[in-house]
């Protein structure tokens, strides 16, 4: 029933670009009540500097497990996982991710301006560093002249976005984010997709992306890699090598769909349809 | 338009604003007079037989029963006649002024209050931060609340003048005694409440702790502080008049009360008792303001 394929390793490696993230026979058991459950089995991923790397999968497939292990919010139980050529632990204290959540996680007390300053005051940059750097990424996720507000007073796509501004104020090489469009609504959640689309154009980041959305996996990613549950584990991953500058239009595309329509068989074989 | 706009909201206000508020008033108020009449009647027909008076009209009883001069329940007016006199006819440094004795009871209020709330961050702290005081601490937190506070309060101002401190202070450790357990518990939840989100990004940034404590934990808190804070200030006023109670003291609303009850005199206890409630009242009220006034200008207030 399920034909595994094996990740495209052979691919992988003859590319030259240096690996961001490489995870090798991780797997991560949680001891609950009812015994363990294995959230994470036996993981082989390599992420290339550069890339659009998406997590999909149906809820309890580890995916935002995963995610957690890479930002050192989770520590694996087998198996070796490598970020930045550091342990996931080094690399946190290094400073080297930024991470973005489901919700935007903003302060309440703090202004926008001063939301994106909360990295920056921990790193104790220079108060010059900081209205530097606040202002360059209020400017990428278009959000100049919102640095007064507090969050209460900006939609949710727009606390979204500064709370994208605050992840890379740090200046990550990489960006892991964690199911961020989840909450929007599909009109907002479109236009979210492109703007980050140009983000990660401008900026070259590697971005490691949580979803459950296809269409959102296939229009983001240049590689989208297909979880499913019990024990969590990976069952596909495929190579979407649309062109870098696509607008929303692609999705009606032969190529768009092909694509979409893999990762949804993907999906469906590797759902255990016993619940 | 204009006018019937403003008919409507002024309809409104008196019908949602006022009308509650009133209604309560009255119904409070029928039921302190009937209840006036009720418990001063034995005395007063006691008084009538003795004067051989018979067959006193009704409405002469009830008339009689709410001005009695020690009467067991006193009526409203005579409550209020009483503080009118001890408060504005008064000077306010005459012994026999209800503003000075309430000033007395304030300022050790205040000043229990003040340590009360200051000894309460620090042990929230203390408690947020070790697991081991969490455990060791706690539990004499809460065992120290389970103590009657009229049953320690003679032996804090006993001890305390064995050593040689008297006045304000014993008094104010009663009410830091009162007040410093609400802010404690306050302050431990305010402290804990920042959820898993926030923790997890601060943990991204690897923060310190000392970061997490004033950039996370200490704002998360504030609303949880002001909340304990109202608690707390009018526990630390119980905790000023008890600590008047025993000591025999001269000044303060509770050596008015004690004064006043071996006296018999009990339309100056009621004063006293009504004074101490408004007092409380507004220094909950101030508390409030304050809240308000610290959460606009973290910008959190909408």
């Amino acid at each position: 029933m399920a034909t595994l394929e094996q990740p495209s390793t052979a691919d992988a490696a003859q590319s030259d670009a240096q690996s961001v993230v490489d995870i090798r026979d991780l797997s991560l058991t949680f001891q609950t009540n009812d015994g363990p459950v294995h959230a994470l089995s036996h993981i082989d991923l390599d992420i290339k500097e550069g890339d659009f790397v998406s997590f999909i999968g149906p809820s309890g497939c580890g995916k935002t497990t995963l995610l957690r292990v890479i930002a050192d919010l989770e520590t694996p139980t087998g198996g070796s996982i490598t970020v930045n050529d550091m342990s996931p632990a080094q690399a946190r204290m290094a400073r080297s991710y930024g991470y973005v959540f489901q919700a935007a996680a903003l302060y309440p007390w703090r202004n926008i301006a001063k939301n994106i300053a909360l990295p920056l005051e921990i790193m104790g940059l220079s108060r010059k560093e900081q209205e530097e750097r606040i202002q360059r990424n209020l400017d990428l996720v278009n959000l100049g002249g919102f640095e007064k507000k507090f969050p209460w007073q900006l939609s949710g796509g727009m606390q979204q976005r500064a709370s994208i501004a605050r992840a890379l104020a740090v200046d990550p090489k990489l960006l892991l984010m964690d199911e961020p469009f989840g909450a929007l609504d599909e009109i907002v959640r479109d236009h979210l997709n492109e703007q980050l689309l140009r983000l990660w154009e401008r900026t070259n980041k590697t971005v490691v992306f949580v979803t459950h959305s296809i269409p959102e996996a296939v229009f983001l990613s240049t590689k989208i890699v297909v979880l499913c549950p019990r024990p969590g584990r990976i069952h596909d991953v495929i190579e979407c090598n649309l062109p870098r500058d696509r607008g929303l239009d692609i999705r009606e595309t032969p190529e768009f769909l092909e694509i979409a329509h893999r990762v949804r068989d993907g999906l469906r074989a590797g759902h255990s349809y016993d619940d | 338009m204009a006018y019937e706009r403003g008919t409507a909201t002024m309809i409104d206000f008196i019908r949602y604003k006022v009308w509650p508020v009133l209604a309560v008033v009255i119904c409070l108020l029928a039921i302190w007079y009937t209840a006036a009449v009720v418990l001063n009647t034995p005395f007063q027909q006691d008084k009538y037989a003795r004067a051989n008076l018979e067959n006193v009209a009704f409405t002469q009883l009830v008339s009689d029963t709410l001005s009695q001069e020690r009467p067991v329940l006193p009526a409203p007016h005579q409550v209020v006649e009483e503080i009118y006199k001890t408060t504005v006819l008064k000077k306010v440094t005459s012994k026999r002024s209800l503003v000075y004795h309430a000033g007395i009871t304030l300022s050790s209020t205040m000043l229990g209050f003040i340590i009360g709330a200051v000894l309460g961050i620090v042990i929230a702290v203390l408690v947020v931060h070790s697991r081991v005081l969490d455990k060791s601490l706690m539990p004499w937190v809460i065992s120290s609340q389970t103590i009657p506070i009229l049953a320690i309060a003679p032996m804090i101002i006993v001890v305390l003048n064995a050593v040689g401190i008297s006045g304000l202070l014993p008094k104010a450790f009663i009410s830091t005694y009162l007040s410093f357990f609400p802010v404690t518990v306050g302050m431990v939840k305010g402290l804990r409440s920042p959820d898993t989100i926030n923790m997890d990004l601060m943990k991204t940034y690897s923060a310190n702790g000392n970061q997490v404590f004033w950039k996370l934990r200490l704002p998360s808190s504030v609303p949880y502080l002001f909340t304990s804070l109202k608690i707390a200030v009018a526990a630390s006023l119980v905790g000023a008049i008890v600590g008047e109670l025993p000591t025999g003291a001269v000044a303060g609303l509770g050596a008015r009360l004690l004064a006043g009850s071996y006296y018999g005199q009990t339309i100056q206890i009621w004063s006293a008792l009504v004074v101490a409630a408004v007092l409380a009242a507004c220094l909950v009220a101030a508390i409030g303001s304050l809240d308000r006034m610290v959460l606009r200008r973290m910008g959190v207030a909408r």
